[in-house]
């Protein structure tokens, strides 16, 4: 009873000790950490799938509480059993594989999809040292895997035989690719800092406190690097205004048009997941992920706030997502090449020049969150000042119209 | 410890691949398999389909992809620079904002010959 109390105070125990617990059953040492790597392995998976339920319930119903209208409100209480009925429906349809589609690639496209959310979340620390896998290069694991969503949605893409799914596949490597290059950088400048790219560790380099009460996120000494990173997580996540990918006016649906039944479901489930484990990722890296109050005395309460903070990201990714209509793909890929890439890149340079600086580490902080600030306002003055020129070209372009047919 | 670690991640990634599948082939036991000729025609305007679709396509999209592979394999030196920075020294600033700065004039030449205007 004690130990379970303790158990449940500090969690990351939970692991070791049931390791001690197989041992003490008679299990080898190798057996006994296959046996626990595979039971992480189901717990991990399950865990996934029931946050894509409530996800998707969440999504939902926030994105038709922005547009004035109710959501899901019939299957359950409040409709949280609605996203059971859709997986049930899933379940039941009539799977088609369209004439002339290539059958290995068609088949094997939704699985990777699949795999690269559930391969990602592993790496997700929700509580101090509560994580499925403890990787000391966990960030460079992240975009490796990553890679593996482009892979999927193009194989999708390409095996439909359908000119819009090809369209879809095209534009999803294109923009993946593209925005994947500003989040690798902001990413570079965290590690920059921190030293390390595991996340468990990048997460506890955020409990120093500067001035002797702010806390030390990266989000605060790094304001500029967590808006790139949070422009170019809407876009990694296929999110509107970036959902040009699935444009339904434009290409119907992207590279998942020819998909029915379960694996529809699957690059569902993608979709979702994969906005979860980008605001996860950007709870962990820059607002200090299971940082809070009297977390070193109580442990578990780190789950509490790492939860809270993930949730306020994602509301914050569908908020923009109810909000902001779609860009056009040149619109998508100049902002990405001509304003993002080089403004990660100076955001890298400036963190190393400034963590550099022979100074205290409160003055080098304050340093490095000022100069965030200036680069962000320069950035915003520049775009805005070109956005006028252009608005301004336009208006003369029409008044030279109109005063010629006048 | 590290061993540890990524026997976790081979048993995940097995899983992870196999799990799909197992979805897919639940509802393969529960679904109608009543497939038609109109049923598996290629979904696009209720026309039938013109020409092939595996044709060339417009050249842009390869070059942001060469693009692309520049700057990803500038991430990776980077990433172990970045790990060690507070045990280096200021020599390892001076490099990197050499290696930084000959990729960042190969942005502005992609720029200056409109390799990202999207025509």
């Amino acid at each position: 009873m004690q130990q379970l109390l303790e158990l449940i105070k500090d969690p990351s125990q939970i692991g070791p000790w049931f390791h001690d617990l197989l041992m003490s059953l008679g299990l080898s040492v190798e057996l006994a950490s296959v046996v626990g790597d595979v039971l992480g392995v189901l717990l991990l998976l399950i865990m996934v799938l029931t946050s894509a339920i409530f996800l998707i319930w969440l999504e939902r119903k926030v994105a038709a509480r922005l547009q004035d209208r109710v959501g899901p409100n019939r299957a359950g209480p409040y409709g949280l059993l609605q996203t059971m009925a859709d997986i049930v429906k899933l379940l039941t349809k009539e799977d088609i594989t369209p004439v002339g589609a290539d059958r290995v690639s068609f088949n094997l496209a939704p699985a990777l999809s699949v795999m690269q959310i559930i391969m990602v979340a592993a790496i997700i620390p929700i509580g101090a040292g509560v994580v499925a896998v403890n990787l000391n290069v966990g960030l460079l694991y992240f975009v490796a895997f990553s890679g593996l969503a482009a892979m999927g949605a193009l194989m999708a893409g390409w095996s439909s035989n359908n000119k819009y799914a090809l369209l879809g596949g095209f534009r999803v490597v294109a923009q993946l690719l593209s925005y994947e290059v500003p989040l690798i950088f902001t990413l570079l400048a965290v590690v920059l800092l921190a030293g390390t790219m595991n996340t468990n560790d990048l997460a506890a380099a955020q409990g120093v406190r500067y001035f002797g009460f702010i806390p030390g996120w990266y989000a605060l000494l790094m304001p500029f690097a967590f808006v790139i990173f949070f422009v170019a997580a809407l876009a990694e996540g296929e999110r509107a205004p970036f959902d040009l990918l699935e444009a339904e006016s434009e290409i119907v649906a992207g590279f998942n048009i020819e998909y029915s039944g379960m694996k529809f479901a699957w690059f569902f489930l993608q979709f979702f997941v994969n906005s979860l484990i980008l605001s996860a990722l950007a709870a962990t890296i820059f607002l200090g992920g299971w940082q809070g109050p009297f977390v070193d005395q109580v442990p578990v309460l780190g789950i509490v706030y790492f939860g809270i903070k993930t949730t306020l990201v994602l509301f914050a990714l569908m908020w923009v997502r109810a909000t902001y209509p779609r860009l056009r793909i040149d619109q998508m890929m100049t902002f990405c090449w001509k304003v993002l890439v080089p403004a990660s890149l100076v955001v890298v340079l400036l963190a190393a020049v400034i963590w550099k600086l022979p100074v205290s580490a409160n003055i080098r902080a304050l340093l490095l969150s000022g100069s965030n600030i200036v680069a962000l306002v320069v950035t915003l003055g520049i775009i805005g000042s070109r956005l006028r020129k252009r608005v301004d070209r336009r208006q003369d372009a029409l008044n030279a119209a109109s005063a010629a047919s006048a | 410890m590290i061993q540890e670690n990524f026997q976790f991640v081979l048993i995940l990634a097995v899983v992870a691949f196999i799990f799909p599948f197992v979805g897919v082939a639940v509802a393969w036991l529960l679904r109608p398999k009543k497939p038609n000729k109109l049923k598996t025609t290629t979904y696009e305007c209720g026309v039938e389909t013109v020409g092939d679709t595996w044709s060339q396509f417009k050249a842009q999209y390869y070059l942001f992809a060469l693009i692309f592979v520049i700057f990803d394999v500038e991430a990776v030196f980077l990433f172990p620079w970045a790990v060690a920075y507070n045990q280096l020294t200021l020599y390892a600033l001076v490099e990197a904002f050499v290696f930084v700065g000959i990729l960042f004039m190969g942005l502005i030449y992609a720029w200056r010959v409109n390799a990202l205007e999207w025509q």
